[in-house]
């Protein structure tokens, strides 16, 4: 009697699936807990920084870059993240805060284990009453290959759904709950509230294009496998008619936020609406973008139905690798599957001739002075050079000691007059040089330091005032460095190529 | 039958003939064998070892002496033959055959590694030869990519998984018995690729096992690179086809026996065929299509 007392104060498993779905959810925001326990254990002093908010920033920006085919790019995630790490402690060195968005982008991958994702322990109740630790395995950032073979970022279910805070929810329902919400709100003149509401509109979309594309990859490998008479065409119309829908709905509040836009007063109101406008543009491109492939979905299965239904039939038979093989191993308990897979392996692999190393020739070997490497080709006659004299108006010196004179720091330009008349004292030939360094700096290269990601720029501004000087005349220029963002320079040439 | 007259070359009767057996002979049959060691070498690129193989189809008392030494060397002869060359096998306990502690270090020590790896040459000669008779049809070039291997894999296990959520279970593995876990689940966990200090494969994901089963088989003469589209392109060769079907396939479907599973087949194809136009299918050069 005692026992099955104490069996019915445990909860059933019908309460426990509950609290097992409640607790997987809990789970996943354990990353990011951690992030800020763990930065104290790190070389240095990272207690500034809001680690757990870093990394929801950069969640969404994996989430926000990752288009239907490719995930986001690692580099440009990095770049982007970089901005508010740096807003968290101003006056520390970038390198620092590349250091920290770097640390906290490879934590959410989870970089230091084999299978590159999280673990968490949890217990349920079995039917019998019995208590089982369960394994619950998850993502939240996920590395895949690209088409031109790098890697990419994606974020998981997991994710998204941490990041928007909505378990378990019906995606479409959901997203007109949204926007439903985000009309009322700009009726009502609330941007920043608005502003909220169109970007979680915006990760629903996400999220529903990210179900469509898996369910569109498994038909294009998998044709019978998929439900082709009512489940695919269904969803297919549904997800036409939903994109229908939301591109009107969309292009509504587009023109509402337009006339918010342009009628709103307060500067801050302004900007929160041109946000708003670029947001819910990203929004359509995006529906477009899905819609472009339903409408393709159509014509592949066609396709696919006519080469894989009309192929010739078999003549003779052998064994079938995957439906006899494969197939009923990947069910099997790991235990049971390594033994099937370790006898294809000790079979399949093929044969190694070992090595067998006499002394005598191992010390021949290592004697050996290493050969000519011969594929450098024939050797090349010796160009018969003759010197030009040196004609040049100014020496190396005299250029060396002008751009010293003009390595300004960012934060102090000078006047020409004042560099040209220290110019003086050092050498009388070199003011020239130094104006003439000075005019070309009025029209710096900008183009070029963009291309060659270079980190400072001299340039030269005139505000008016005149120069005077015994040899030169003209504007008397502000001469400064600008320092340039090469990090996120190299970011934008890489989203540009 | 001229070779009537000696029936076993290693008795002290037939080496008593004079005719019979030199040591040129011997000589000859073990370089053939020795050929047959070095696998990436065909008969079409070296006519010695051309001649060697049509002395053995035509002399049967020559292909014995080269069956007997390679027998001696703990070798089993697959096929000899002009497209494949003397084709052989290591048996179980012999100095040539490849043991998975050689292999992969981790894989040793790890249950879980141990199977990836098992699996990913599973997988590799799965698609090489999708269906039955493409394993059975010695003229059969197979195709395979690395990513393909990979998204394929995946999506089998990506089924399994939908079908663990249909069923409503709660499928997640016990704790306490590491073993007991799906098979699926431990591939589906593993990440597919990951960046790397130094620009290489990730070892330890499931791109880079199916990349490193690839690269060995290539070494055991069993591929042949194409292109580096898609991780890398490769086609099989014949030798790699008589080795799944004689070899490996059998010893895998015994286990699988033993363990009390049974797959029917009806002896055609559960995989689709790979198609002409390489349009259809764009990503990850995947051309089957499993049911």
């Amino acid at each position: 009697m005692t026992t099955t007392e104490a069996a019915r104060t445990a909860p059933g498993p019908a309460a426990d699936e509950g609290l097992a779905r409640r607790l997987r959810a809990l789970a996943c925001t354990a990353p990011l807990h951690d992030l800020d326990s763990r930065k104290a254990n790190l070389a240095g002093e990272y207690a500034v920084y809001g680690m757990a908010e870093v990394a929801l920033a950069a969640i969404d920006l994996v989430t926000l870059h990752m288009d239907f085919d490719t995930g986001a790019d690692r580099d440009q995630v990095l770049a982007r993240l970089l901005p508010r790490v740096a807003a968290q402690a101003p006056e520390r060195e970038w390198r620092e805060h590349e250091r920290v968005a770097k640390w906290v982008l490879e934590s959410l991958i989870n970089v230091g284990s084999v299978d590159r994702g999280f673990r968490a322990v949890y217990g349920t109740f079995g039917s019998d009453g019995s208590y089982i630790r369960r394994d619950y395995d998850f993502k939240l950032i996920e590395e895949v290959p690209g088409p031109d073979g790098g890697v990419y970022l994606r974020t998981t279910d997991e994710a998204v759904n941490v990041l928007v805070g909505a378990l378990d929810t019906d995606v479409t329902s959901a997203q007109i709950a949204a926007e439903v919400k985000l009309e009322v709100l700009i009726r009502r003149g609330r941007l920043a509230d608005a502003q909220l509401a169109a970007e979680q509109a915006r990760y629903r979309t996400v999220q529903y294009s990210e179900l469509l594309r898996r369910a569109l990859e498994a038909t294009r490998r998998n044709v019978r496998a998929v439900d082709w008479m009512e489940t695919v065409p269904d969803l297919i119309a549904e997800a036409l008619e939903h994109i229908a829908d939301r591109y009107r709905h969309e292009n509504a509040i587009l023109t509402n936020i337009r006339k918010a836009r342009d009628e709103a007063e307060d500067a801050e109101h302004k900007r929160r609406a041109a946000e708003l406008v670029d947001i819910v543009k990203d929004c359509i491109r995006r529906h477009t973008q899905l819609q472009t492939r339903l409408l393709e979905a159509g014509p592949l299965f066609r396709a696919e139905q006519d080469r894989q239904a009309f192929a010739a039939p078999s003549s003779r038979s052998g064994l079938d690798l995957y439906g006899q093989l494969l197939a009923p191993v990947l069910p099997l308990p790991l235990e049971q599957a390594s033994a099937v897979t370790t006898a294809f392996f000790r079979k399949g692999i093929g044969l190694r001739t070992p090595n067998a190393v006499r002394l005598t020739d191992l010390v021949d070997v290592l004697l050996t002075p290493p050969v000519e490497r011969e594929h450098l080709g024939a050797e090349l006659p010796e160009p018969d050079l003759i010197s030009t004299p040196d004609d040049s108006r100014f020496s190396d010196e005299q250029l060396e000691t002008a751009l010293g004179l003009l390595d300004l720091p960012a934060d102090a330009p000078r006047r020409l007059s004042g560099l040209l008349a220290e110019a003086r004292r050092t050498d009388p030939d070199l003011p020239y040089l130094v104006a003439l360094l000075a005019v070309h700096a009025a029209s710096p290269g900008v183009g070029t330091a963009y291309r060659q990601g270079e980190e400072r720029l001299l340039f030269a501004v005139d505000d008016g005032t005149r120069l005077d000087d015994e040899e030169f005349g003209g504007a008397d220029l502000i001469v400064g460095s600008a320092l340039l963002d090469a990090v996120g320079m190299a970011a934008d040439r890489s989203e540009a190529s | 039958m001229i070779d009537d007259d000696y029936d076993a070359p290693s008795t002290g009767e037939s080496a008593a003939r004079p005719a019979a057996i030199t040591a040129a002979d011997v000589a000859d049959a073990s370089r053939l064998v020795s050929f047959s060691l070095q696998p990436k070498l065909l008969p079409a690129r070296d006519t010695e070892y051309a001649e060697l193989i049509r002395r053995y189809r035509d002399d049967p008392s020559f292909a014995r002496l080269a069956d007997a030494v390679a027998t001696g060397l703990g070798l089993i002869v697959l096929e000899v033959s002009s497209r494949a060359g003397m084709a052989v096998a290591a048996a179980e306990d012999s100095v040539f055959a490849v043991r998975m502690g050689d292999y992969s270090r981790r894989a040793a020590s790890e249950s879980t590694d141990r199977f990836l790896h098992g699996l990913a040459h599973l997988a590799v000669a799965a698609l090489a030869f999708p269906r039955p008779e493409d394993l059975a049809d010695d003229g059969y070039l197979g195709r395979i990519t690395v990513n393909g291997v990979d998204a394929f894999v995946r999506q089998a296990c990506r089924r399994l998984e939908q079908q663990a959520d249909l069923s409503g279970d709660n499928t997640d593995p016990s704790s306490d018995a590491p073993g007991l876990e799906a098979a699926w689940r431990v591939y589906a966990r593993r990440s597919a690729t990951g960046a790397t200090k130094d620009a290489r494969r990730l070892a330890g994901s499931t791109i880079g096992i199916v990349g490193k089963a690839v690269s060995f088989l290539v070494d055991s003469g069993f591929l042949q690179k194409t292109s580096d589209d898609s991780g890398g392109t490769y086609r099989t060769t014949a030798r790699y086809q008589l080795q799944v079907r004689d070899m490996a396939g059998s010893a895998a479907m015994a286990e699988l026996l033993a363990l009390g599973v049974v797959p029917v087949s009806d002896g055609s194809a559960t995989l689709l065929p790979p198609d002409e136009s390489d349009d259809l299918v764009t990503d990850a050069g995947l051309p089957f299509h499993s049911v």
